[in-house]
């Protein structure tokens, strides 16, 4: 069962709010960052290789 | 075609015999400890109970920050004239080398840190009883901390600012030596036996001196090839 | 058997056989994070004694699981590899160290968070804590050694035998600072204890940590695929998957 009376208490968390959220918040943005940056990193990988590939190809060309 | 014992003598006569001509060097570790030591009471407290509540801890830091400090002389100066890779050509085990040359280090740096330390305990008001565990205590931590240092060193010898890297590569394998150490003097200052900590203190160099050699050996390998 | 071991040396495999399972792993950490979030956090009871701050253990407790577990998978990829001379194994390495070191600062940072409205200091020294600071300074030295070498076989091997020295050390390191500790502090405040715990609280807990092993196997996948890439740009396989579709 919902432990808490209503949302406004469930944010109150009975006054360790700013804790418990700061301590979740930051957690759960830093794994979601963890997750997320790989991703990214690998997209620009692929894309300067691609360029890279391309531009070889030009060279080839001329 | 020279022995082991006679490679091994060697190396820790040579060593020597170098640090021997830099005599400032030699005394650079030493002046440091006094130096840390000295500030103590100048920013915490000259009162005598509290120097000798922060006696045992203290001289053990400042112990381990001079080893650390003079970390960079074990291989450092060897690496680049060139020597070292002679010694790693030798035919000779190089972990018998690397163990002289910590021997040789330890005893220009390790040894009159542990030979002045009652001086210090003087300084900072420790008890008598606390003397005799702290310099026991100080033979065997040094050699770790020498040991343990080496396979730092020895990972970081070609790199720039290695030493800075070493520092924090070494210092949280220096913790549990830091602790029975300090812990060996406080029991005895307290009038509780200290024998099992020392013996533990004991148990901890041996192992590091059976395994550090090799382990050093080993990034030297890997530490000069990069 | 030992086939199957010499494929696993191929980062080419490692890649295509990874790319099939990593969005079910995905799914799967997302899925027991956010259960276990959403029960911890609203449907979990509170603690007697400590109120609602206790519920800061569903991610201090799984965290600090994790930053140790992986630092042991960090060591055992860097023995691998240098035994095996398996490239694999020492780009799993090199991908495990900033992630064991990001998940040992959130342990670090929620346990102090919690301790705040609990014990009313953000930090005490406690076995704990201390190991998991120095636990902080041996993954970050692992990566400042990484990063300090110019070939990479090099820098995995140097690693490789920091990690190894480590993991002898970790428990070591735990034993004498839990033994420090219980002499200077007669009332041991057990940071991250809720010692009796109702089942009800512990049950969330389970899903939690269990969600944390499948996004640290996630991350852990996700980068050492990075690494691939990075190191295998001049294969064809890369090259192709660069290609636009």
């Amino acid at each position: 069962m919902f432990q808490f009376e209503n949302f406004d208490a469930f944010i109150a968390m009975g006054g360790h709010g700013p804790y418990v959220w700061g301590a979740y918040g930051l957690s759960l943005a830093m794994m979601a960052w963890l997750a997320l940056a790989p991703l990214r990193r690998q997209r620009v990988l692929l894309a300067t290789l691609r360029q890279r590939i391309q531009a070889q190809g030009q060279r080839g060309k001329g | 075609m020279t022995t082991l014992s006679g490679a091994f003598f060697g190396v820790i006569r040579r060593d020597l015999s170098i640090a021997m001509r830099h005599r400032g060097d030699l005394l650079n570790p030493l002046f440091f400890f006094l130096i840390v030591v000295t500030l103590v009471p100048l920013s915490i407290s000259p009162e005598p109970a509290r120097l000798a509540a922060m006696a045992p801890g203290m001289i053990w830091i400042s112990a381990l920050l001079a080893t650390l400090l003079a970390l960079d002389n074990l291989f450092q100066a060897d690496f680049s004239d060139g020597s070292l890779v002679q010694l790693m050509l030798s035919p000779q085990p190089l972990w018998l080398l690397v163990l002289a040359k910590i021997i040789a280090h330890w005893l220009v740096t390790g040894m009159p840190v542990v030979l002045f330390s009652p001086l210090l305990a003087l300084m900072l008001s420790l008890p008598e009883e606390g003397v005799l565990p702290l310099l026991l205590g100080l033979v065997l931590g040094t050699a770790v901390f020498s040991l343990l240092g080496a396979v730092g060193a020895a990972l970081t010898v070609a790199l720039h600012k290695g030493s800075v890297l070493l520092s924090l590569l070494v210092m949280p394998l220096y913790v549990p030596v830091l602790i029975f150490g300090t812990s060996t003097v406080q029991r005895a200052v307290d009038g509780m036996s200290y024998g099992g900590v020392m013996a533990m203190l004991a148990a901890a160099s041996a192992f590091t001196l059976l395994v550090a050699p090799f382990a050093a050996a080993g990034a030297l390998k890997v530490g000069i090839n990069g | 058997m030992w086939q199957w071991f010499h494929k696993l040396g191929s980062p080419r495999w490692f890649y295509q056989i990874s790319g099939k399972f990593l969005p079910w792993l995905a799914l799967a950490s997302v899925v027991l994070i956010v259960t276990g979030v959403v029960w911890g956090l609203a449907f979990a009871p509170e603690d007697a004694r400590q109120g609602n701050s206790f519920r800061i253990i569903y991610i201090h407790v799984p965290a600090s699981f994790l930053a140790l577990a992986g630092y042991y998978v960090m060591a055992v990829a860097g023995a691998v590899g240098m035994i095996w001379k398996m490239k694999l194994a020492d780009m799993v390495m090199v991908a495990a160290a900033p992630l064991g070191a990001a998940l040992t600062f959130i342990a670090l940072f929620t346990g102090a968070v919690w301790g705040k409205p609990t014990w009313g200091t953000y930090w005490i020294w406690d076995a704990r804590i201390t190991s998991m600071l120095v636990l902080l300074f041996l993954y970050i030295g692992i990566i400042a050694l990484s990063r300090s070498f110019s070939t990479r076989e090099t820098s995995a091997r140097a690693c490789a035998i920091l990690a190894l020295v480590g993991t002898v050390n970790i428990p070591i390191i735990y034993k004498s600072v839990d033994w420090w500790y219980t002499l200077h502090q007669p009332a041991t405040i057990k940071l991250t204890g809720a010692p009796s715990m109702h089942p009800d609280m512990f049950k969330p807990l389970l899903v939690m940590i269990l969600g944390f092993y499948c996004f640290y196997a996630l991350v852990l996948l996700l980068n050492t695929r990075t690494e691939i890439l990075l190191r295998e740009g001049r294969t064809t396989w890369v090259k192709e998957l660069a290609q636009p579709k």
